[in-house]
């Protein structure tokens, strides 16, 4: 009776995967033929960017969301990664590395950098690296500025190399301010880290991390080597984010070293990742697309609709109330919101994973015995 | 000579104010074992409170003789206030989370400092906001060097309150009950103690403190921005690490020390003014790695 209901199931789920499969190859063919139908390509610009958050959320939600560390330092990474490339690939010293090279590099240097933070500092608890983690995201883009020699100051390095390829189809191969073959490329980027990370999630050190999420004690226990697999989760987290920097450098043309502060990068991803639901890949995704929707679209655009929508109204107290300027001031508080509402409400996110949500709603009962044994 | 004695005050007065805060982070982390990152933006708010109620009293232009008892009114009802808004926070916020997993109340923190800097930008914008200085403009000859009258009184009013929050926390009922919760919270149920209450009464103490060190931090810089508590409540929290987090007197010390080293590196150091953070968060990394328990750390921290 019993196997033949879990047999059912079985088949249930496999009926489930199967459509899920059309449903990705579905969304794979319109990500795919989406230029086409941006004639002037503005569009596909702002997709190419909304990939450079996805990229970010996906790296975090390795840290945050698989392994249960909190970093809230991890635009330092992304400063990394694109200082990297700005100071290897322009003018500034007249070296001109490859971005080829360099995409993958600035991945290692920035994971070179999680290493050599992660390593001294992985061994304290978790709410310590939150605040060290913290402290190094705000050193970083610091010295970037205050070091002006290597890297312009608090303007910035401008004129960075951009990638070439071979031209083909009678498009000359020039990767430019042309946002189509940005897009394909971050488009193919994130297929390979999505591949990549469902594969390592459910390796044995993904299991690993989740493991140590839910009690470090008994991971530990079970033999497994808290402090490299947390290193590891730190490093790969690093990778993406330094990764996500080159592009990005690369894309913008020029660096700045105020665009990597931990409101501007660290939060928003966090925001990002909580929103859509820690550990969960298409969850996390969804809230990146959420979130630079609301960031870069809806609170730019909707306060001149309220203007215009008062103004049309021509209700003299509405006019006054000015509600449109408001709502433009308001990206810090609706950030507020969704961290602190999603952990108090629903701490599994918008699309939860299943294993995450009945972590977090329960709660670890083991934790409280823990910390009796302890005291 | 005289140079360092300027440089010495100007770190003291800072150091007063980062050991304000400081004090809040380390009572909240002693007792529930929270990096309450909203603290520095409580601060912030303390700060607005004090200027609210300087508006309405009408200090900014009021004779001398009333501007003395009037402050003392915006001390006490800003300390007050910010007080409340501690405990309302931590109510609505941490309570509901306090057993859940310890990423939680963290992410929550971190939200709420933001909801606090959020409300603050949409009533008050980005701009700095200009802040009455009340304290007096005289100074102090002292043959070597003359010191700011305000200087002197800043780091007064800080010792006063450090003094006897010490003495509350050493001498009263409510203090033994907040150190018996901060050293075994189930003990202290079993003893009889009010849990719900004790940690309410840390949270509006540390917010009252952070309301202090705000109006005072609005009078010594003139000026209040809604995003100030970002930067101060971190350099507080080192402040707090440095001192051994947990433990109150080391926070105060911890407070002036970080202030005189801001200070001296400010002071002394071509372009020392820009790397002045980078030296203070460094030193929050390298104490957490070396000496977690802080200079003065009693308490060691689990795991």
């Amino acid at each position: 009776m019993k196997s033949k209901k879990r047999l059912s199931l079985g088949k249930g789920l496999a009926a489930a995967g199967r459509s899920q499969t059309f449903l990705y190859l579905g969304i794979g063919i319109i990500l795919i033929l989406f230029p086409i139908f941006d004639s002037d390509t503005s569009q596909v610009n702002v997709a190419a960017v909304a990939g450079v958050w996805i990229l970010l959320a996906l790296g975090l939600n390795i840290v945050v969301g698989y392994a249960g560390l909190l970093d809230l330092g991890y635009a330092a990474f992304f400063a990394i990664g694109s200082y990297a490339f700005a100071i290897l690939a322009s003018g500034q010293f007249n070296i001109h590395i490859s971005f080829w090279i360099l995409l993958p590099a600035s991945a290692l240097i920035a994971a070179f950098f999680g290493v050599l933070l992660g390593a001294p500092t992985l061994r304290l608890r978790g709410d310590y690296l939150a605040i060290v983690t913290l402290g190094f995201g705000e050193i970083v883009p610091r010295v970037f500025r205050n070091a002006s020699i290597f890297t312009g100051g608090v303007n910035g390095i401008v004129g960075l190399d951009q990638p070439k390829v071979p031209p083909v189809l009678g498009w000359s191969g020039n990767f430019g301010f042309n946002p189509i073959p940005w897009y394909y490329l971050i488009l193919a980027v994130i297929i390979v880290s999505l591949f990549l990370i469902n594969n390592l999630r459910n390796s044995r050190l993904g299991r690993a991390w989740m493991a140590i999420r839910e009690d470090e004690v008994a991971a530990a226990a079970t033999g497994i080597n808290t402090v490299t697999t947390k290193l590891l989760a730190f490093a790969l987290g690093a990778s993406f984010s330094g990764f996500a920097g080159t592009y990005y450098a690369s894309k913008l043309f020029l660096v700045a070293p105020e665009s990597f502060s931990f409101q501007a990068v660290s939060v928003v991803v966090l925001v990002m990742v909580v929103l859509g639901g820690m550990g969960n890949i298409r969850g996390v995704i969804v809230g990146a697309i959420l979130i630079y929707f609301i960031q870069t679209y809806l609170l730019i655009q909707l306060p001149g609709w309220i203007t215009s929508a008062t103004a049309a109204l021509n209700i003299d107290f509405l006019t006054k109330l000015d509600i449109g300027s408001y709502v433009q001031r308001s990206n810090y508080l609706i950030f507020g919101i969704i961290l602190a509402g999603i952990m108090l409400l629903r701490p599994q996110g918008l699309i939860p994973s299943a294993q995450r949500k009945v972590e977090l709603e329960l709660g670890t009962s083991d934790e409280a015995v823990a910390d009796l044994g302890s005291a | 000579m005289r140079y360092f004695v300027e440089q010495m005050t100007l770190g003291l007065t800072n150091g007063a104010i980062y050991a304000l805060i400081a004090l809040g982070y380390t009572m909240v982390y002693g007792i529930i074992e929270l990096i309450n990152f909203a603290h520095g933006d409580i601060f912030t708010v303390g700060g607005l409170i004090g200027l609210t109620a300087i508006g309405l009293l009408g200090l900014d232009h009021a004779s001398p003789a009333l501007v003395i008892p009037g402050v003392v009114v915006v001390f006490a009802v800003a300390m007050t206030l910010n007080g409340l808004v501690g405990v309302a926070i931590e109510r609505v916020a941490y309570r509901p989370l306090r057993n859940a997993p310890r990423l939680a109340p963290l992410i929550t923190a971190v939200g709420m400092s933001f909801v606090l800097e959020g409300i603050i930008f949409l009533l008050k914008g980005s701009n700095d906001i200009s802040y009455p200085n009340l304290l007096p403009s005289g100074s102090l000859n002292l043959g070597l060097a003359s010191i700011g009258l305000s200087n002197i009184i800043i780091v007064l009013i800080a010792v006063v309150l450090m003094v006897a929050l010490n003495q509350f926390i050493q001498r009263t009922r409510i203090g033994r009950a907040m150190r018996a919760t901060a050293q075994d919270r189930d003990a202290a149920r079993l003893m009889g103690i009010n849990i719900n209450r004790t940690i309410a009464i840390t949270f509006f103490i540390g917010s009252a403190l952070a309301a202090a060190g705000g109006i005072i931090n609005g009078f010594y810089l003139e000026t209040i921005r809604f995003d100030q508590g970002f930067r101060a409540g971190l350099i507080a929290f080192t402040a707090a690490v440095f001192g051994g987090i947990g433990n109150v007197v080391g926070a105060s010390i911890g407070g002036f020390v970080i202030g005189i080293i801001i200070a001296l590196v400010t002071g002394y150091f071509q372009g020392g003014g820009q790397w002045s953070d980078v030296v203070v968060f460094s030193i929050l990394i390298l104490t957490l790695v070396f000496r977690p328990t802080g200079l003065l750390g009693m308490r060691v921290p689990e795991k």
